[in-house]
């Protein structure tokens, strides 16, 4: 007890957030042997830890950086396709599951963490609103590439072509791991809750210790003012683009958990396009900017609610359009600022009023 | 130095005509898409005048104003097939539409976060409401899409002896942009209001303390950015007539490119800028390859990023403390 006092509030902070994620694990185990969790649920599992590695990736982006990324579900993109591409040409080379889904892990957020610092290089250097367009962009063309990529493999090694699977020129017995459209079919299906919870530890982990290292608070002086933040010798673009690389190799990691998880792996709109950018935003929105617990809880809140309430499913994306508009209006616009400050003095007040009556 | 530009680009152009001109068949299909692009690009030039404006007014990135241009022609649409008034009336109430459309939200949704404390909040309230949009759309409208009627009553026109159509909607398209750079160019340099935008886009602050309305002023600037991404819309779906919920985002993406290629903040670079993107994105679908015509656009982006951040006609603005 006396050792929890000594901590410092950030470290309270922080092991509170651990402890939440290991709680809500443990009732969940608990739920699942107990058999209260349905089928439906109990599949949402591992998409929502993908889900919530992305939305705390995404706020390290949004919330420490201070820049938006409108493409983070194209590095998911990144991330699952070329982990993958991996598991499925080493399904044979690599029996053991975990050593494979490990490597494929490296190498996902690796390749997504190179297109974060590729796209990085150009934008980050420049102020304005660049990066989100930018991110925009990229997830677009990364699902148009993933929908025209063809991969074969025989004898002869790889094979590559953006037509059709036929053109690849194949030997019999090859055969094609990336099949445009169709996608990666029989990808091994290696990650489970247990691994994507421990996953999640390892993101939070990583943006925690981040966060309150001499790195994070050179990103966050950037973020509150550039220009005295030049002024005492940080290096903008450095900072700016480690973490934005870090943002986009977790959100690699996600991917990879979510494409392990599928039979079938195919780049739509619905999971790499645009509306899963703006899902994973409206997470870090309502979970409030720079707030990684938040985070983690709106993930949960806004992954659950649907299908428990399966009438709104019409109007969810509705309801996301509306929940962004009206917190960024409510947290941020000067006058809702102050009027809460006057509201919380109030209450204030009247605590105080009624203490002394009682007394 | 714009002058300038538009010559060289005029010779390259030539040049480059007279270059394919050798074999005669090539040479035609050449021209129809150089006209396709300038017609594509003047449709982004109209939507980049707008983004051009607000971002050089309100230093914002309106996400929304590429579903405005969505709205428009659904509005159009609904009023043509719905009521069935001329298409001249439709587009009209669409431009009225969007109007109020645009001062409301510039109202409700962007006012208040004018002076918040992050550059961040009013950005992602702009993708919401973006996704606002997007979305009542899709639950008035539909996800189907809907095939829309061209308002363009003008024949096409035929030269070379047959060998070169140039359909109305392109001439009419190419018309009206260039009719409204140079009406917006003798509003925002002539009249009291055109003054009172430049005064407020270069300091705010100062501009009102000259008595100058400033939110005003930017009430205004999202009413012309509104009906003229009316406009587009109507231009844009006469020459690709189908519409969904989505069909404002990517145009609207791109107008954005547009804009910044031209230079941000700059009406003659939004022109230049859209012009050269349509000709670029229709030459690489033509001649690269269709499915990458837009990842070409996008390394457009990227190059200007790299090599000019302030786009071929931006000023340079040096950062005080």
């Amino acid at each position: 007890m006396k050792n929890i006092k000594k901590m410092n509030k950030t470290t309270k902070s922080n092991l509170l957030t651990y402890l939440m994620v290991i709680a809500i694990y443990a009732v969940v185990q608990i739920l699942v042997a107990t058999g209260n969790v349905s089928s439906l649920l109990q599949g949402l599992l591992v998409p929502l830890c993908a889900y919530i590695i992305l939305a705390v990736s995404l706020n390290l982006t949004v919330g420490i950086l201070g820049e938006l990324s409108l493409g983070h579900a194209g590095f998911m993109c990144v991330g699952a396709f070329t982990s993958a591409f991996f598991s499925k040409c080493m399904v044979d080379v690599i029996p053991s599951s975990g050593i494979r889904f490990f490597l494929a892990l490296l190498i996902g957020a690796a390749t997504a963490g190179i297109c974060g610092i590729l796209i990085g290089i150009p934008v980050l250097r420049l102020k304005g609103d660049y990066l989100a367009i930018v991110t925009l962009a990229f997830g677009e063309i990364i699902k148009n590439i993933a929908n025209i990529l063809f991969i074969g493999k025989d004898s002869n090694g790889l094979h590559f072509s953006t037509k059709d699977s036929i053109s690849l020129g194949l030997e019999e017995g090859g055969k094609v791991i990336i099949n445009g459209p169709q996608g990666i079919t029989g990808t091994p299906k290696d990650s489970t809750f247990t691994i994507g919870v421990l996953l999640i530890l390892l993101t939070l982990f990583i943006v925690l210790n981040l966060i309150h290292s001499r790195s994070g608070r050179a990103i966050m002086a950037i973020r509150d003012n550039r220009i005295a933040a030049e002024s005492v010798g940080i290096n903008i673009t450095k900072y700016k683009l480690m973490a934005f690389a870090i943002s986009a190799a977790l959100a690699g990691v996600a991917g990879v958990m979510y494409s392990h998880n599928l039979a079938t792996l195919t780049a739509t709109s619905k999971n790499f396009g645009y509306n899963m950018s703006i899902m994973i935003l409206v997470f870090v929105v309502l979970g409030g900017i720079g707030n990684i617990r938040g985070s983690i809880i709106a993930a949960i809140v806004l992954t659950l609610l649907p299908e428990l309430l399966r009438g709104l499913q019409d109007y969810r994306m509705l309801i996301y359009a509306i929940v962004m508009i009206v917190m960024m209006l409510f947290n941020w616009a000067p006058k809702a600022i102050e009027m809460r400050e006057k509201l919380a003095a109030k209450l204030k007040a009247g605590r105080k009023k009624n203490t002394k009556e009682a007394a | 130095m714009e002058g300038y530009l538009m010559v060289a680009f005029c010779f390259c152009t030539c040049y480059n005509i007279f270059q394919k001109g050798k074999e005669c068949e090539n040479y035609m299909s050449f021209i129809s898409y150089l006209i396709n692009g300038i017609s594509l690009g003047s449709v982004y030039a109209i939507i980049a005048l707008g983004y051009t404006m607000v971002y050089g007014i309100a230093k914002m990135l309106n996400f929304a104003h590429g579903d405005v241009i969505m709205i428009g022609a659904y509005v159009v649409l609904t009023v043509i097939t719905g009521a069935g008034l001329p298409p001249a009336a439709a587009v009209l109430i669409g431009i009225v539409f969007c109007t109020v459309l645009g001062i409301l939200i510039e109202t409700i949704a962007y006012r208040p976060l004018l002076n918040a404390s992050s550059s961040l909040a009013v950005l992602i309230t702009a993708i919401g409401v973006s996704y606002l949009l997007q979305n009542l759309a899709l639950l008035i409208f539909g996800a189907n899409t809907k095939s829309f009627t061209s308002v363009v009553k003008v024949p096409s026109l035929v030269l070379a002896g047959g060998k070169l159509t140039i359909s109305g909607e392109t001439i009419v398209t190419i018309l009206s942009c260039v009719v409204i750079m140079t009406g917006m160019q003798l509003f925002i340099k002539k009249t009291k209001a055109g003054q009172a935008m430049r005064a407020v886009s270069e300091d705010k602050g100062a501009a009102q303390l000259m008595g100058v309305n400033v939110n005003g002023t930017i009430a205004l600037t999202f009413a012309i950015g509104s009906a003229l991404a009316a406009i587009a819309g109507v231009l844009l779906c006469s020459a690709y007539p189908t519409l969904t919920p989505y069909t404002g985002s990517m145009p609207g993406i791109k107008a954005f490119v547009a804009a910044v290629f031209g230079g941000i903040g700059s009406i003659p670079g939004a022109m230049i800028g859209g012009i050269l993107l349509g000709v670029i994105e229709i030459f690489g679908k033509a001649y690269i390859s269709s499915q990458m015509a837009d990842a070409i656009v996008f390394a457009v982006l990227i190059v200007v990023l790299i090599v000019k951040p302030t786009g071929l006609l931006g000023k340079n603005i040096q950062e005080k403390v």
